[in-house]
């Protein structure tokens, strides 16, 4: 713990990312204004004690704003990265557990998925359901699904080829217990670090498919949403477009650093004096 | 020593060339418009996008509306009326050709109404030239019409987009690659880029003043501010109001502020559960705050209606205080109506700003009394197939851009679905009514009726706010018919 904590840019990137994660976590019980509330009188607010962040062209106060689209684009982030360990890693897992066919089947499926960009699948799901959330979400998901794959076969295969799964192997485990009870857990780490990048790259692209109006809908927000409702009004107000961006900069910044970070401190690879799990 | 001579001669007729080009007045126009048209076709398609680009450009009428909303003779140089009211008989002009070069007469005008009135009709607005019992061509430059019933706003009518002149040889192509007796010849095309428009050499009217014209869809208010400020373009017929600001005060900018035809409306799907009851309109109607909605959406540039009915027609009505922004009134009647907690209902939104903007005020609007909306973006495309055609809606938002399209509420058919026997009689009487007077009179109670029902919610009337580069002239500032009409745009020094 007092290795962990010793590294400056992990404890810098983790606290901002848990402040960020509570001012959302906040949102759900808790915000200055009800977000859908609209008061035209009141637009276009600069910041000040009623409104810390001021309002936008809807009167709506922008913290408030600010805050329930910061949980908007963790949740949707998230859940995205869930869907890419959820199916990620066991196919990867498979990939080395059982080789051959299966492998070959796995790597070819992740490269076809890597083939397409992400937005057009987004388009694809908002043309068969509509626009939504939950359309970025499974947007976002497909395309975590081969990163984690990828990750989590690399790992294994390193790790497959030593003596204890061998062992395991002449103990009479059977292939899917090898991969549960031994590469699975030598690869939490990797997987660990590869779920905050992809938490970052998920922000990113929530904020992205958002902004091209393929995300999150009103009256719901995203930091997304609010640049792209800001946008028209940048040269008078460009306030309304800093608030979020900055926000998506920030939290995209500490999630990077906080990955960085750990990857630093549980890698075994690059800990010293720890020779019993890797050579 | 000859050579160094001749070098500085070149040089010098060179410069003088360049020096006169500078100097020389411009004659192109690029113009931002914000929705591009699904087709070049006005006798084929409601959507206003078509006729900013050809209407009164490319194609023309047997009249011609002008900046004030007059009726101006166009093909037709002039006409008599019976004194019925039931003879029309046109004396064309003579000399004017269709830019494919084929000539124009009397067969055209045959023509171009008989497809109207054909029964597999792709036109948006047959039933203005419903009437119409025959149409004869007395000789190549005298037709006659004659109609079953007198129209008073028949000449009017006959200025529509939906009425222009067609060539038999080129109608079916007019889609992609219109043909009309225009003062500017289409050239081509860019999908989803821009159309350009080329002033036509043998016009047969007043030359115009531009040699070019190209019109650049642009649907992104940002991008139209930086396309605007970069000098990208000219200028544009209807800015954001959001950011109207940038341009007002800046002396290179001239902003135009006038009015339009178009009543944006909440549109009801009056046939469908809960909104065939009256009860639940009125409570709609007071749990709306219009002045907020046009503060919100038009920076209040908009005009507020309690009918469907533009308030600068002298026939106009201020029915704007029927239902009062009133929310215990709302839910007093939204209890009679036997749903005192609310309901939930969808609200679909094309792809416009005074739509998607306005449609989140209201739904937190109607959230005061218990009305529960699901915003549904929609593009134009899903918009015409699901609401306006399938009737598949509860609620919507749109601008109803034509002038005097009162007309639409006695068509039981139409998408919103309002039939009420009275009205369509009323409607009937007004269309058979020319003295001037008693078609006020009618105009006034169809009005009342309108907002006494509640038929839709009845938001604003838009405002037309252009921003041109301050050297142009001849923009129509107000904009009494769907068109955006380059005959008098001219650059000044």
């Amino acid at each position: 713990m007092r290795r962990l904590l010793s590294h400056p840019s992990l404890v810098i990137g983790l606290v901002a990312t848990v402040i960020f994660l509570v001012i959302g976590l906040l949102s759900l019980v808790w915000t200055p204004y009800p977000i859908e509330q609209i008061d035209i009188g009141r637009r276009y607010l600069g910041p000040s004690a009623a409104h810390w962040l001021g309002t936008d062209n809807l009167g709506r106060d922008l913290a408030s704003l600010l805050m329930s689209g910061t949980w908007t684009s963790f949740l949707v982030a998230a859940v995205a990265v869930a869907i890419g360990v959820g199916l990620g890693v066991p196919l990867g897992l498979a990939a080395v557990a059982w080789g051959g066919a299966v492998e070959w089947l796995v790597l070819r499926l992740t490269d076809f998925v890597f083939a397409f960009p992400a937005v057009i699948v987004a388009i694809l799901i908002t043309a068969l359901i509509g626009p939504g959330a939950i359309n970025a979400i499974v947007a976002i998901g497909i395309f975590n699904i081969p990163v984690f794959a990828r990750v989590a076969r690399g790992g294994a295969l390193s790790i497959a080829t030593l003596d204890f799964v061998a062992a395991g192997r002449l103990a009479g485990l059977g292939r899917a217990m090898i991969a549960w009870r031994h590469l699975l857990p030598n690869i939490m780490s990797l997987i660990i670090v590869q779920g905050t990048i992809q938490t970052s790259l998920g922000i990113l692209a929530e904020a992205g498919l958002s902004y091209i109006g393929l995300g999150t809908q009103p009256p719901a927000t995203s930091l997304g949403l609010m640049l792209r409702d800001a946008q028209g009004v940048f040269l008078i107000h460009p306030w309304l477009t800093l608030v979020p961006g900055l926000a998506i900069v920030l939290i995209v910044i500490a999630l990077n650093i906080a990955g960085d970070g750990l990857r630093d401190a549980i890698d075994p690879r690059l800990r010293q004096g720890n020779p019993n799990v890797l050579a | 020593m000859n050579k160094t001579i001749k070098a500085f001669g070149l040089a010098l007729v060179l410069t003088t060339a360049l020096a006169g080009m500078a100097m020389a007045q411009p004659t192109e126009v690029r113009i931002g418009v914000a929705l591009e048209p699904p087709a070049l076709d006005p006798t084929a398609g409601a959507a206003e996008a078509i006729d900013i680009v050809v209407y009164q450009n490319v194609f023309e009428g047997l009249t011609r509306i002008d900046q004030t909303g007059a009726v101006q003779p166009g093909l037709a140089e002039s006409w008599t009326i019976s004194e019925d009211g039931l003879t029309y008989t046109f004396k064309l002009h003579d000399g004017v050709t269709f830019h494919d070069g084929t000539s124009f007469d009397a067969e055209d005008v045959k023509f171009s109404f008989e497809r109207i009135l054909a029964a597999d009709s792709t036109n948006a607005h047959p039933e203005f030239y419903k009437p119409i019992t025959s149409i004869t061509v007395i000789d190549p430059l005298t037709i006659e019409l004659k109609l079953d019933r007198p129209i008073g706003r028949f000449l009017f009518d006959l200025g529509r987009g939906d009425a222009v002149i067609v060539a038999p040889e080129s109608a079916d192509n007019n889609a992609n690659e219109p043909i009309g007796t225009g003062p500017f010849a289409f050239v081509q095309w860019d999908k989803g880029s821009r159309v350009i428009l080329e002033a036509y050499g043998p016009y047969w009217g007043e030359p115009v003043h531009l040699t070019k014209a190209s019109y650049v869809f642009i649907g992104d208010t940002a991008t139209m501010t930086n396309a605007l400020l970069a000098g990208d373009i000219d200028g544009t017929n209807n800015f954001a109001t959001d950011a109207l600001a940038v341009f007002e005060g800046n002396p290179q900018f001239n902003v135009l502020v006038g009015t339009t035809e178009g009543e944006t409306i909440l549109s009801t799907n009056n046939k469908k559960p809960p909104f065939d009851n009256l009860k639940v309109r009125q409570a709609m109607a007071h749990a709306l705050d219009r002045q907020a909605i046009i503060d919100g959406t038009t920076n209040g540039y908009g005009a507020p209606i309690g009918a469907p009915f533009a308030p600068h027609n002298p026939y106009y009505v201020d029915l704007t205080a029927t239902y009062p922004h009133d929310l215990e009134a709302a839910k007093a009647l939204l209890a009679e109506a036997g749903l005192p907690d609310g309901f939930s209902a969808t609200l679909k939104l094309p792809p416009v700003a005074y739509a998607r903007t306005s449609g989140q005020i209201i739904a937190s609007q109607f959230a005061e009394v218990g009305i529960k909306l699901e915003l549904i973006n929609v593009e134009w495309a899903q918009w015409l197939e699901d609401v306006y055609t399938n009737k598949d809606f509860d609620l919507t938002i749109v601008s109803h851009v034509e002038p005097f399209d009162i007309g639409n509420y006695a068509n039981p058919d139409y998408y919103f679905g309002y039939d009420n026997p009275e009205f369509q009689a009323l409607i009937e009487k007004l269309n058979g009514t020319t003295d001037e007077a008693v078609r006020k009179d009618l105009a006034i109670e169809a009005q009342t009726i309108l907002a006494n029902d509640a038929v839709n919610g009845y938001l604003f009337e838009l405002a037309q706010t252009g921003v041109w580069n301050a050297k142009l002239t001849g923009m129509w500032q107000n904009s009494p018919i769907e068109g955006l009409v380059l005959r008098d745009i001219a650059w000044t020094e």
